[in-house]
């Protein structure tokens, strides 16, 4: 009975808003370090990856890729619930005709090799001392902002 | 902990980062996807009358952004602490790079490029404002990027994730080989 009662503590110090961010600022945390150790958020390692002249981008990307998707499988599998006691699930994107998908990622495609960063990285850059990168994450709340206005003409 | 300073090697950070998936599931049933961050930040600063970004952000996106701000704290502690020398970049993309006419190989990214000065010249400006409306505009238009979509996406089998990390690596491709041979003769 004790992890029960364990696991039934720590959904309710999460319930307290203040802690709950918390928790995922120190996961996020994590994120940015692990961003800046494994040198995703390099400009150099987004233009080898994009000239197919390393393994470092692929094997990180893959190897998350497959860590993620067993862990997925195990969770739902279970039915394992979260620790506010949610029955855990990941909501499905909506297909549509499809279009937002490939000219959307195409368009961030271009963006990414261009500035080098995706948007952790670009956030992550900005904490990690190089103030330009600042302007970017501008431009990139501004592209968000422009999409939210041209959404209505858009394909989807 | 002498491995903690050095550079992390793929298949430790790799399946790290793939943690952070059933990590925010877990934590609160949260989806691992930094982009959506971009849509909470409008709907902070400037929502107007655009339907897409009223909503209640706080309820939606707190923990996101509250992982965000992680994420640039984490950055700072790294490098401030943790150590962070040049990048061990290949052969063939030093040359190729080098070709491209850049000098300084070193840092995080090239200073010839990311830094004020630099955002006045158009390779720079190009790199950092465009390539950052790009990135805003089509992650946002994708309803993802390559945390939500390469990762979270394809982790849960989702089609849509496969057709938007094609897209991104097709528009990778053509910035790559074809736009920035040209954009970096000025």
């Amino acid at each position: 009975m004790k992890p029960a009662k364990h696991v039934a503590l720590e959904a309710s110090a999460l319930h307290s808003p203040r802690a709950s961010s918390l928790v995922y600022v120190a996961i996020g945390m994590v994120f940015g370090i692990v961003l800046v150790k494994s040198e995703v958020l390099s400009w150099f390692r987004i233009q080898e990856m994009f000239r197919f002249q390393a393994f470092h981008m692929y094997g990180i990307i893959g190897s998350a890729l497959v860590v993620a998707a067993g862990s997925v499988a195990i969770l739902k599998r279970y039915r394992i619930a979260a620790l506010d006691g949610e029955l855990i699930s990941l909501p499905p994107k909506d297909m549509g005709r499809g279009y937002r998908y490939w000219i959307g990622g195409t368009v961030f495609g271009l963006g990414w090799a261009l500035t080098g960063a995706c948007p952790g990285p670009l956030f992550a850059l900005f904490g990690a001392g190089v103030p330009v990168m600042s302007v970017a994450v501008v431009s990139a709340i501004a592209g968000a902002w422009l999409y939210g206005y041209l959404r209505p003409i858009l394909p989807h | 902990m002498e491995w903690l300073f050095q550079p992390w090697p793929w298949f430790i950070a790799g399946p790290i980062i793939g943690l952070f998936v059933p990590a925010l599931l877990l934590a609160g049933n949260k989806p691992f996807g930094v982009a959506s961050n971009l849509r909470h930040l409008c709907s902070v600063l400037a929502p107007g009358r655009i339907e897409f970004f009223r909503y209640d952000w706080r309820t939606l996106g707190g923990w996101n952004l509250s992982f965000l701000s992680g994420i640039v704290l984490g950055a700072f502690v790294a490098v401030t602490w943790m150590g962070s020398g040049d990048v061990a970049l290949s052969e063939h993309t030093r040359e190729a790079l080098t070709a491209l006419g850049l000098h300084d190989l070193t840092g995080l990214v090239p200073r010839e490029v990311f830094s004020w000065p630099a955002l006045l010249t158009v390779k720079g400006f190009v790199s950092i404002v465009i390539g950052g409306v790009l990135v805003g505009f089509g992650a946002t238009y994708a309803g993802g990027c390559t945390s939500g979509h390469a990762i979270t996406g394809l982790a849960d089998l989702q089609v849509p994730s496969l057709l938007a990390v094609a897209g991104f690596f097709a528009g990778g491709l053509v910035a790559t080989h074809w736009i920035l041979p040209l954009l970096f003769r000025w």
